[in-house]
Order: structure tokens, then sequence, then C-alpha cells
């Protein structure tokens, strides 16, 4: 059997193949086929396949402590005026 | 392979709406990063990405008992945060269309010109500081709508469909955006990852 699959169907269909299970296996096959045969393709999924992987590994940055000081000093008020018996617990609102 | 540490929200989250403090701030500690990165995505602006930060955080505080527990915490925050951050590009551009759900995408367009072979393990040629600016830059680089998109999905790991509900989009668009964010990424990291000595070549 001929592969009727272009490049640019395959690349239409990168995520299906980059996740497994969501893909019907043969259509699965059809695209193993192509990239099996196509070094263009094979680059483009390899690559990709990094690109994930790099950024996976990468936690956020730190936020800036300035920020994150503000952030927990606002939040702390918060808490400070919802809090009016001192424990929690209570359903109590006033009004 | 470097995954994060799992981290199991749940038990913070009962005692939190338990109506213990600790518990909410060690949740903000958590995810104080991610929604700072998204916030980041898109308002593009270091301002707007502070306040939408605190606001949503205040915001959950504020409805934590409203939280049912039928999602995780952690995508209804980002929902929270998403909200706030399109509140705040339509102010600064007084625009009130401004939403995720724009239909930029052509389609047709694959955005692969360049194919070069990487290296094995091609973040080893960078210290931490490197990589991560060479990281930051390349998502940056990238529309929000795309780039939010790739943060929700394929760093943050929310599904197709919970990433959908959060930005307000469809699954379809959710999946094309995907596409076509992984494929600007490859193609901008490709000069910094692609082996010493080899050509680049035209994709056909
Ligand atoms: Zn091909």
């Amino acid at each position: 059997m001929t592969s009727l699959l272009t490049c640019k169907d395959f690349l239409r269909e990168l995520n299906e193949f980059l996740d497994p299970g969501s893909t019907d296996p043969a259509a699965r096959q059809e695209l193993e086929k192509h990239v099996n045969e196509c070094p263009n393709c094979w680059v483009v999924v390899d690559t990709t396949k990094k690109t994930l992987k790099v950024f996976k590994g990468m936690q956020a940055s730190e936020v800036p402590s300035r920020i994150k000081d503000r952030l927990m000093a606002a939040l702390e008020r918060k808490m400070a005026s919802r809090k009016p018996g001192g424990c929690g617990g209570g359903d109590t609102h006033a009004s | 392979m470097p995954e994060p540490p799992s981290f199991d929200e749940a038990p913070l989250v009962l005692r939190a709406k338990a109506g213990d403090d600790t518990a909410f701030a060690d949740l903000v500690k958590h995810y104080e990063r991610r929604i700072f990165r998204l916030a980041k995505n898109i308002t593009q602006n270091d301002e707007d990405a502070e306040d939408v930060l605190q606001e949503s955080f205040m915001k959950s505080y504020e409805n934590l008992d409203r939280f049912q527990g039928n999602s995780k915490f952690y995508t209804w925050l980002v929902r929270i945060a998403v909200n706030e951050a399109l509140m705040k590009l339509r102010k600064r551009k007084s625009d009130k269309s401004v939403s995720l759900d724009e239909q930029l995408d052509t389609g047709e367009d694959t955005l692969v010109r360049e194919i070069a072979v990487w290296d094995d393990d091609p973040e080893q040629k960078y210290s931490q500081e490197e990589l991560r600016s060479i990281l930051d830059n390349a998502v940056s680089s990238l529309e929000p709508i795309y780039s939010t998109v790739f943060q929700l999905r394929d760093v943050d790991e929310l599904s197709t469909e919970e990433t959908a509900e959060v930005l307000g989009i469809s699954v379809p668009a959710v999946k094309s955006r995907l596409l076509r964010a992984r494929l600007q990424l490859r193609e901008k990291l490709t000069r910094f990852f692609q082996r010493k000595g080899d050509d680049v070549f035209a994709y056909l």
C-alpha cells in the first residue's frame, strides 16, 4: 500500500501523533509510516518532542520578592478583616 | 526526566475551606509562579500581571466557600486569573471586544520553515539561567492566544477540555492553537538547539 499522506497532512495531525491515545490505530499506522519514510517530518517530530521536554522540565520563574510581599500583605489584611473573633470556622457575618 | 514533584492540593484546599489561612497561604506559595507567568502571557505587561496575580488570589480567597471541588482548585484559580487578565487587557486597550476567542487562525499555514537536527539533550548546552531566558523569550514572542494555550496544555498539563473551559474557547480552537504554538516554538528554538555543523534545510 502506498501512503497517500503528504507532509502537510502529516503536520496537521502532528498533535494526534504526539499525544498517543487520541488517534485510531489505522490512522496512527499511516502517520507512523509517513514519519519513518520522510526525513523532514521525522525531524519535525523529534524537535517538537524535544521542545515539549525542555519546557516541561522548566519551572516558572520565581515571582519577584517585592511583588510576593505585596501579595502576602494584601492577603493578610483580608484574612485579618475576616476573622473578627480570632478563631476560624464560624459562618456568622456581621450586618 | 525532570518531572516536577507531584503536589496534592486537596488536603490544603480542604483545610483552607475550613478556615485555615496557613493552608491558603501554602496554596498561594505553590501556585503564585504559575499564575504570574500566565498573567504575563496574557497581559504582556509586568504591571498588569502583578495586579492580576493579586486580584486572582484575593478573589479566590473571598469565594473559596463557593469552590465546589468538582474540578481542581488550580483549574478554578486559572479561570479567575484569565478573567482578571482579560479585564486588564480591555481596560488598557479600551476595547470591549478583547477576548481569547478571536479566530486568527489561518489554518493552512503550518509554520514549518526550517529543518535542522537538534542535539540529543539540547538544553545541556546552556546554564539553567540561559535556558530560562531562551524559553521565556520564545514564549513571550508568541501571540497571547498561542502562549496561553501552550502554557496551560503543555506546561501546566491541563486537559484539552479544561483548557477550552478556562479560556472560554472551543476544543478545536485549543487543538489548532496548540499545534501552532508548538510549531512556532520549535522554530524559534531551532537556532539555539540545532546540532553544530549541520545545515538548516528549507522545508518543502
Ligand atoms: Zn513528510
